[in-house]
């Protein structure tokens, strides 16, 4: 078990350097950030100015470790528009990517699962089929392109809901809506996808054979061994809990890690767009290391593996 | 004493008619085997009578089990007998356990539904029954999951779970056609012994006539959807009277004696969706004549506790038939 949690551990690790190596390498190559932020009317002897200031002028080997060098302590570097620490630009904006993250996960959850089963259990039938045409068509279609029949529909047709901002609870409603019904869709599909796996398994037939009752045998014959897989798809939404939203923040102008991230991009504001994408790095990285212990928990046949890594 | 009777059980698969009528009578205590090729309707016969095939299924005729109706009763009426009277064991034992439960759960589960044992009681009887199926250390074994035994250990925990509910019948479904020849035949013993101490029925499937006529007192041969003949073990091994049976039975290796070419039967087992006119085996038969592709052949009881269909029948066991039609003539 210390084996497998190490081992797991390790590759996270990589996994966040390769990501944040990744990053430093494009956005270097991709534009000049004195340019971008000086303008390109500024004088020579500014840009230059600027450059040595946030040492953009050594060779990129030695940004590079430099910048690893500063992580490893913590410091992940000043924003190059204000000068303020990256980090805290980033920390002040997650509390509103929560604010329609973390209610969507909740309808995906709340929503697909139990449509996902239903349908399993009533293959065939008129709401599995509405369920999964509702399914297709959730996660077939962009979500910017939801986001903006919503708005139309409920803003600017009906004029119930506003379009943008952050003024409300109202304003959360329509982009929580758009990153609900595209995640709910694909877990649906998911978890009747794993269900109908499981119910052609036959030790469900061995469980109904022994007179087990339909509806246990779903309960605890059913449910925990399809519940492996589905642990998958939930543990990647839980991922992308703080950058799964930079589209639908957009669309709707939510002051989110999102918009700021699109905004640094564009401005080639490196601390910031580095230290978000340690962030987002980290939290999938968490998710699936949560996601493998949960296998762990959920599955035998993993854990004895573990153990006689362990050997 | 007959304690379950199957009468004109049909099944129908999505409007096509894989099993046509069977009839087919198991007494209390005894052993019968259903053999033939895979896809002649063995397993689905029983499957439907315990009303375990999927929805789309159309199951027809009736099933009693001591005079009550069984087929199509009501779920709670079923899951008392599922495990409670008939208990039923599968080819695969490995997949046919749940992964993700352990074996103290998934036994205690029949003890708990059929015997109304709970807590600790579960517990002693679950390790009883492992002592009883030849499992070792039980005590310990009783928190591993399936995938920590081997193939036959985790067919002897089928037999456990299915002795759990102190069944008065077994119906075994290929026991042994997943295992090694070794672990076969310990746990054929196994099934031996078991129904010498409790007095259990069992219907064995499978499609080894070995080992059904080691283990059976009856032995059913069933061919594309029908009993096509039924006689003691004894009789149908020594004088097999159907030519499908005879043509089963032709096709095993002598052990003693020199080498031959086995002998085997011309063409395969005719699709359900295309059945031949009359007798389905009339294409591969080499006695076919005209008549058999009139109609299939009814099931007809003969002397010796013989059941055949085929339409020359009367003429193979009653040769004086062939002397009274001339007679007649």
């Amino acid at each position: 078990m210390v084996y497998f949690i190490l081992s797991r551990i390790a590759r996270a690790v990589i996994t966040v350097a390769l990501v944040v190596t990744f990053a430093f390498v494009v956005l270097r190559l991709s534009g000049d950030p004195a340019l971008m932020i000086m303008g390109p009317e500024a004088p020579p002897e500014v840009l230059a100015a600027f450059r040595s200031a946030w040492g953009l002028d050594l060779p990129i080997w030695q940004q590079y470790f430099s910048y690893f060098g500063a992580i490893a302590q913590g410091e992940l570097g000043r924003s190059m528009r204000d000068g303020r620490p990256a980090i805290e630009l980033v920390l002040e904006r997650i509390p509103s990517t929560l604010a329609l993250t973390l209610p969507a996960l909740a309808m995906k959850v709340g929503i697909g699962l139990p449509a996902g089963i239903y349908a399993a259990l009533h293959r065939g039938g008129p709401i599995d089929r509405l369920v999964m045409t509702l399914a297709v068509a959730g996660f077939t279609v962009p979500s910017f392109v939801l986001g903006l029949v919503l708005v139309l529909v409920f803003s600017v047709m009906l004029g119930w809901l506003p379009s943008g901002g952050q003024d409300s609870w109202r304003h959360a409603i329509l982009p929580v809506l758009t990153l609900g019904i595209g995640g709910a869709a694909i877990l649906a599909r998911f978890t009747r996808s794993a269900m109908l796996e499981v119910l052609g398994q036959p030790y469900m037939r061995t469980a109904l054979a022994k007179g087990v009752p339909w509806h246990v045998a779903i309960r605890s014959h059913a449910l925990p061994n399809a519940a492996i897989p589905t642990v998958t798809i939930i543990g990647f939404m839980v991922g992308t809990l703080i950058a799964g939203a930079v589209v639908v923040e957009s669309v709707f102008s939510w002051p989110g890690v999102g918009r700021l991230l699109v905004v640094a991009v564009a401005n080639r504001d490196l601390a910031v767009v580095q230290c978000i994408l340690l962030l987002v790095a980290a939290t999938m990285v968490a998710s699936n290391l949560l996601v493998d212990f949960l296998y762990g928990y959920l599955d035998p046949r993993l854990r004895t593996g573990a153990r006689a890594g362990a050997h | 004493m007959t304690l379950v009777a199957i009468e004109g059980l049909t099944v129908d698969f999505d409007g096509v008619r894989v099993l046509h009528g069977i009839d087919l009578h198991v007494g209390k205590g005894e052993a019968v085997g259903l053999v033939g090729e895979s896809g002649s309707g063995k397993s689905v016969t029983w499957l439907a009578a315990l009303g375990l095939l999927p929805g789309k299924a159309r199951v027809g005729g009736r099933v009693k089990l001591e005079g009550a109706d069984i087929l199509g009763a009501p779920d709670q009426t079923l899951d008392r007998i599922r495990g409670g009277r008939i208990a039923m064991i599968f080819q695969d034992p490995a997949s046919a356990l749940n992964p993700v439960l352990t074996i103290r759960r998934q036994i205690g589960e029949s003890l708990a539904l059929h015997r109304g044992l709970s807590g600790a009681a579960i517990k002693a009887e679950a390790r009883r029954l492992l002592d009883l199926v030849g499992i070792p250390d039980a005590e310990r074994r009783l928190s591993a999951y399936p995938h920590e035994f081997s193939g036959g250990q985790n067919q002897r925990i089928m037999i456990a779970m299915a002795l759990a509910g102190n069944p008065d019948l077994l119906v075994a479904d290929e026991p042994t056609t997943a295992l090694d020849a070794t672990i076969q035949a310990q746990i054929l013993d196994l099934i031996r012994d078991i129904r010498r101490e409790t007095g259990m029925a069992l219907v064995l499937i499978s499609h080894d006539l070995g080992v059904v006529a080691q283990t059976c007192d009856r032995v059913c041969v069933m061919y594309a959807g029908r009993i096509v003949e039924e006689a003691p073990a004894a009789v149908l091994f020594d004088d097999p009277a159907h030519p499908y049976a005879s043509g089963l039975i032709g096709a095993l290796p002598a052990i003693e004696g020199p080498r031959q070419r086995l002998s085997a039967i011309a063409g395969t087992v005719p699709d359900p969706r295309a059945l031949p006119p009359g007798c389905s085996f009339g294409p591969r038969c080499l006695h076919a004549t005209g008549a058999c592709t009139q109609a299939p052949p009814a099931l007809t009881t003969f002397g010796d506790g013989r059941r055949m269909a085929c339409v020359l029948a009367k003429y193979r066991l009653e040769p004086t038939a062939i002397a009274r039609e001339l007679v007649d003539a």
